[in-house]
């Protein structure tokens, strides 16, 4: 794959914003995996290295970190590195984001955020630690770790942002609210970041799974369902829709008329039903 | 909603290749090291069977009242030396996946079984054999190191060194010893992904032992398909399949401009069970007698994919047999006795009027030292049976008593039905497996379905199976 440079936007004058022309949104730079063994990172790792990026995988995890880098580098003849990321140590987000900086030279052309923390909805309701946990690892965390990146990002004037939310988010519903307020509020966020960031062209894509069949939903999903994504499908539809600077997806398609239905049910309505 | 510690697994009506027999299990997707360890560890279950891709024939990958582990996401490659071709990886990684990635760069696989998709913990487990085996022995020859979690939780490197016992127990040992994680095994070198095939026509079973015999040092892979259902003068006529690895300098000009890439083959697929009716001894025979008829005497470039792994290149292929299935018998006679056993098995066969049109023979060399590993020098048949039932289990029945009595025995791999009594007598180091079972794992954690059946494991509860049928609770569906 050839790699294209990332040239800086024409001046803009006044309130114009001008957009870089071309750019090529997964030529072979390095893209930074936030939680790279989620089910998700996971496939998208694969599809990255296919597309001939090299990886930086960060997570807790360091040795099946360190044997995911294995695998890609040898499968795909890619560079993957292994990062060690605590979402909730945030004091140690800048340097961990200054690290992956030094070690891919400057080179690091995009980052996705794959991590999050479904804990029951019972159990947020009972404990405020585990709504506490809920909402950090999903949302507080993500803002410090998305800043920097934004950051970065923006003073390079280029690359793109991927952040995994959810269809949760779209509207708090009984059944998991807590995690629906978190994932709402990181939709949100991520909606501001893509506006600061259109002008140093940026590209931020919202992403938002419904069912998919990996770890964090084992169990309380039938793979088998025509509802349930596979982590593969999704990966293809997130790196089709960076491709594209899509700005929104819902993966599979299908979702965005679901939730469309669900958000257009008046409030007085909805608050009786039992989704 | 359920928690992700209370490990239920999802249920799932489960079977070997052969289709029968199926059971309802217990299952759960492992995708992390931790994933083993927490299954291995869990109070949920009284026992765990690792599983691969499931090319088994039978039920050693079953178990009823445990869970089965499904190992095919743990399928990482760890590492890789391209001056030796030492390779280390986690134990779902298919030949396939090997074949993908390292063809490429001029390695293939030490041996293998007529499908590439086994994973490397289920060839390592059935110490699986391929057409070289008279030549290179069967896979655990080619395995240098074992990662393996216990019963106990610990995880251990086990060598031929450092602990034979369990090195030499694992190897065919049918996941019953621990869970591999991964293994380093050594990969053969290959100059191009084509071998040099030739093909001979034998008239009946004597000229086709005679044939292995008098090309045993001359080709590295052999195999012959015969016709089983040919009697009297014909019985065990055959094709035989001789070949050996096409240096570079021999391909044609057309092949030689990429000699390690494998020709694109278009995928078909039996999309649904035939009905039962479809493979009967008219049916069989007649495919028997145009397969025989239309492989004359030849010599051609075959590429691997051809070579090694006909059937792959047909998904689903086991469904021609149908919704009953199909039940696999493959046994192994020393050569001693190989003519005079064969010639009576397949005379038994044809009698039963229970055909099979996948009959494959082969001549093995010498033993690995695995306590379980199947073969020894000899000829080995492997022949597909319809399940019909009694019918096929009395006929079963009756070979078993053959193959005994003339010193041979059956795989493990392919085994769906045999007695306890009749394994023992079988496989004589069975009790040198037992001890090492005792050691590393006395309250058997790892147990299946055919480990029950065979005796391997004793002492167990009685069959739980509606128990299970009731108990299901895997979450939502």
């Amino acid at each position: 794959m050839s790699s294209t440079s990332i040239e800086a936007p024409a001046a803009s004058t006044g309130n114009a914003v001008s957009v870089p022309s071309t750019m090529e949104c997964t030529s072979s730079g390095w893209v930074l995996i936030l939680g790279a063994t989620s089910g998700i990172a996971r496939a998208l790792a694969h599809r990255l290295s296919q597309d001939g990026h090299s990886l930086i995988l960060a997570g807790r995890n360091e040795e099946e970190l360190t044997r995911m880098a294995s695998d890609l580098r040898l499968r795909h003849n890619v560079n993957a590195e292994v990062a060690e990321f605590s979402a909730l140590d945030y004091a140690s987000h800048p340097e961990f984001f200054e690290n992956c900086i030094r070690r891919t030279s400057g080179r690091l052309q995009g980052v996705l955020l794959c991590y999050g923390d479904m804990l029951p909805q019972a159990a947020t309701e009972k404990s405020f630690d585990d709504a506490r946990r809920v909402i950090d690892v999903n949302f507080t965390s993500a803002v410090s770790i998305l800043s920097q990146a934004a950051t970065y990002l923006e003073e390079r004037k280029g690359g793109f942002i991927g952040v995994i939310s959810s269809v949760a988010g779209d509207r708090g519903r009984q059944s998991n609210y807590t995690y629906g307020a978190a994932k709402a509020g990181l939709t949100a966020f991520t909606q501001g970041l893509r506006n600061r960031l259109y002008k140093s062209g940026v590209h931020v894509l919202t992403i938002k799974p419904g069912f998919v069949a990996t770890r964090m939903t084992a169990g309380l999903l039938n793979p088998k369902s025509p509802l349930v994504a596979s982590p593969e499908k999704v990966a293809n539809d997130i790196v089709r829709a960076i491709k594209r600077r899509r700005t929104v997806l819902y993966t599979p398609w299908f979702w965005r008329p679901i939730m469309t239905l669900i958000c257009s049910i008046p409030e007085s309505i909805f608050r009786k039903m039992k989704l | 909603m359920m928690s992700a510690d209370s490990f239920r697994g999802t249920s799932e009506l489960l079977s070997g290749w052969g289709n029968y027999p199926r059971e309802r299990c217990r299952t759960r997707s492992i995708e992390s090291w931790q994933d083993v360890e927490t299954a291995v560890q869990s109070s949920n279950t009284t026992n765990v069977i690792p599983r691969g891709m499931g090319r088994s024939y039978g039920d050693s990958t079953l178990t009823q009242d445990g869970v089965v582990l499904r190992m095919g996401h743990l399928n990482r490659f760890l590492a890789f030396d391209p001056e030796t071709g030492v390779l280390e990886c986690e134990a779902g990684v298919s030949f396939a996946e090997i074949i993908e990635t390292f063809l490429s760069q001029g390695w293939f696989l030490p041996t293998t079984p007529g499908t590439k998709f086994v994973t490397l913990g289920g060839a390592i487990a059935a110490d699986v054999h391929g057409k070289n085996h008279h030549v290179d022995g069967s896979f655990g020859n080619f395995v240098n190191r074992l990662t393996l979690l216990l019963a106990d939780g610990a995880i251990i490197d086990c060598t031929r060194d450092n602990d034979p016992d369990l090195f030499w127990a694992t190897i065919g040992g049918m996941g019953l010893t621990g869970v591999i994680l991964s293994a380093q095994i050594r990969l053969s070198r290959v100059e191009t992904a084509y071998c040099d095939v030739t093909y001979r026509r034998t008239q009946n079973l004597e000229s086709t032992l005679e044939m292995f015999t008098a090309t045993h040092q001359s080709y590295r892979y052999s195999v012959s398909w015969i016709d089983c259902l040919a009697t009297g003068a014909s019985l065990g006529r055959g094709v035989v399949m001789l070949g050996n690895d096409a240096p570079a300098a021999a391909l044609p000009r057309k092949l030689a401009a990429a000699p390690l890439k494998l020709p694109r083959r278009r995928a078909k697929t039996i999309p649904f069970d035939f009905p039962s009716f479809a493979l009967n001894p008219w049916s069989i025979k007649a495919f028997n007698t145009l397969y025989y008829a239309k492989n004359r005497d030849r010599r051609e470039f075959v590429d691997f994919n051809s070579f090694f792994y006909p059937l792959d290149g047909i998904d689903h292929w086991n469904r021609i047999y149908g919704k009953r299935g199909f039940v696999q018998y493959q046994a192994l006679f020393p050569t001693e006795t190989a003519h005079v056993g064969l010639h009576q098995l397949l005379e038994r066969i044809a009698k039963s009027r229970q055909a099979s049109f996948l009959a494959v023979i082969k001549g093995s060399g010498p033993a690995t030292r695995g306590m379980l590993s199947y073969l020894f020098p000899g000829i080995t048949l492997a022949l597909d049976f319809p399940n019909r039932g009694k019918a096929t289990r009395d006929l079963f029945e009756k070979l078993d008593e053959i193959v005994l009595e003339h010193s041979g025995r059956l795989y493990l791999a392919k085994d769906a039905l045999t007695s306890a009594d009749t394994f023992a007598r079988m496989y004589p180091r069975l009790s040198e497996f037992l001890r090492v079972k005792e050691r590393v794992d006395p309250n058997n954690r790892f147990v299946s379905s055919q480990a029950r059946r065979l005796g391997i494991v004793t002492g167990l509860e009685p069959n739980q199976s509606e128990a299970v049928g009731n108990s299901m609770s895997a979450g939502t569906h």
